[in-house]
């Protein structure tokens, strides 16, 4: 088995107006009842908006603290999954899921192993 | 190669096997005679090299090591021939992983199922060798890390997958055909053959390699850019021919249309000794369903100009969005020469000289130029 973080790549802003985010909740809850009755869940997490950041960066003996998310772009990890599959089509599958019900782009990664 | 993978579950334990167990066999068989089954022989003799030498490396601690030793454990004694048919099948499906991007594919296929060296690839796709080994390099070890995994795709999955891997066959057949490198040409042909065999269930991959086939036949004829119409018929290769006309045959009863199907009818229309252009447009039409693209429109209106006229067929063609396409240039130049615009023909000749970087093609643009400039 290897551990896969499934990461949602979400642009910076306010989402579009007309996501009806309570339905989308349901079917994640749903999604979340489903990984953990097939024994995939890991864990899951929302995080709060990018711009709540703090980046600490070590340089020279001292470590710098910048407000804000790194790097500048027009996206940041929304959030992420971890889940423990077989292989990657197993992975794929419930990226897949996931994918549907959140519609942006996500990232299937394995875990070192 | 592919049996090997099956029993380590690691694409690079079972590379090197392979060489290892050549080595031996390039000492031994001078020596002792070549065996029976020379194939069987180089198998045995590389899970048996390959397991000494993870059974070292296993006890220094190299995890990769032990888990390939695990997995041949698992896999038990290897049958000298064994089920080779479907280890080759699972070998494809892991190089043509859509999660892989199509230069992996391409690359991986054709090391590891095609049998090429890294410098062969490299030299057909232009690249410098250190590229493509590194190509090679990275795409294998997204295969372990991320664990793609070495088995034939559940039935929802196939259909998707099954289009992956003739994609990378066909991309191959044509980075052959244009180069001409006839190695590539030779090559997926050869994969086409072997994905019939082990998907005969599959009516796509009949109709990939009797479209193969049946563009190959004219590859002579071709050399230098001679249009279809212009060719001698004589150069033709008639065996070629009648094998992809006899699979479009089979096709054609089994009725499950597909684009590769219906590319090989076409294809098969032109082979025979007059072309039925009715029938090729009408193939078009069937095409057009499952490929909605201006490219395959263009195509269609080069039959349309034979059984309606190049005024009716320049009208389709004045609609597509191609611009930065040679061949719409070059379709259009030709049919405005046929209507006898001739300033307007060369000027469409001239637009589509800078859009082609094969130099067939711009000489055979370039002749037409002439052509139109001296015939007045």
């Amino acid at each position: 088995m290897t551990q896969y973080a499934l990461i949602v790549h979400q642009p910076d802003g306010d989402p579009p107006a007309d996501i009806d985010f309570e339905a989308m909740g349901r079917e994640l809850g749903a999604l979340r009842q489903e990984m953990e009755s097939a024994g995939v869940w890991v864990f899951a997490g929302g995080l709060a908006p990018a711009s709540t950041a703090t980046v600490l960066q070590a340089s020279g003996g001292e470590v710098l603290m910048t407000d804000g998310p790194y790097p500048e772009g027009h996206e940041h990890i929304g959030g992420l999954t971890v889940i423990e599959a077989e292989d990657l089509d197993a992975a794929l599958e419930w990226g897949r899921k996931s994918a549907r019900i959140i519609g942006l782009p996500i990232e299937v990664r394995p875990f070192q192993g | 190669m592919a049996v090997l993978v099956g029993v380590f579950g690691d694409l690079d334990v079972a590379e090197d096997a392979v060489a290892d167990a050549f080595t031996v066999a390039v000492e031994r068989w001078p020596v002792d005679g070549v065996p029976p089954s020379p194939a069987g022989w180089i198998i045995t003799t590389a899970r048996r090299r390959a397991i000494d030498r993870l059974r070292r490396e296993a006890s220094r601690d190299d995890r990769h090591a032990q888990a390939a030793l695990l997995a041949a454990q698992r896999a038990g004694p290897h049958e000298e021939v064994g089920p080779v048919r479907d280890d080759r099948l699972r070998l494809i499906f892991t190089c043509c992983h859509p999660s892989l991007a199509m230069p992996a594919r391409v690359a991986l296929t054709l090391r590891l199922l095609g049998g090429l060296s890294t410098a062969e690839i490299a030299r057909a796709f232009l690249v410098p060798e250190a590229t493509m080994a590194q190509r090679l390099v990275r795409a294998k070890g997204k295969i372990r890390d991320a664990r793609i995994p070495y088995r034939v795709p559940r039935e929802a999955d196939l259909p998707e997958r099954v289009k992956a891997v003739l994609a990378v066959v066909y991309l191959i057949f044509n980075q052959g055909y244009v180069g001409p490198r006839d190695e590539l040409c030779d090559e997926a042909i050869r994969l086409g053959r072997a994905l019939v065999k082990l998907m005969p269930d599959e009516p796509e991959a009949a109709g990939l390699l009797a479209l193969m086939l049946l563009v190959y036949s004219r590859r002579e004829a071709r050399a230098g850019g001679v249009l279809l119409r212009d060719q001698d018929r004589a150069l033709w290769d008639a065996a070629m021919i009648i094998e992809g006309q006899a699979l479009v045959r089979r096709l054609i009863a089994r009725n499950a249309p597909g684009p590769y199907q219906l590319q090989a009818a076409i294809n098969a229309v032109h082979s025979e000794g007059v072309t039925d252009w009715p029938q090729v447009v009408a193939l078009y039409d069937q095409l057009l369903l499952f490929t909605p693209t201006p490219v395959v429109a263009l195509h269609r209106a080069v039959a349309v100009a034979e059984v309606s006229g190049a005024a009716a067929a320049l009208a389709l063609v004045d609609e597509l969005e191609l611009e930065t396409y040679h061949l719409f240039h070059a379709v259009r130049a030709d049919l405005l020469r046929r209507l006898g615009r001739r300033d307007e023909a060369r000027d469409a000749y001239a637009a589509a000289l800078p859009l082609t970087e094969s130099e067939t093609e711009q000489a055979l643009i370039r002749r037409r130029i002439a052509e139109l400039a001296t015939s007045s």
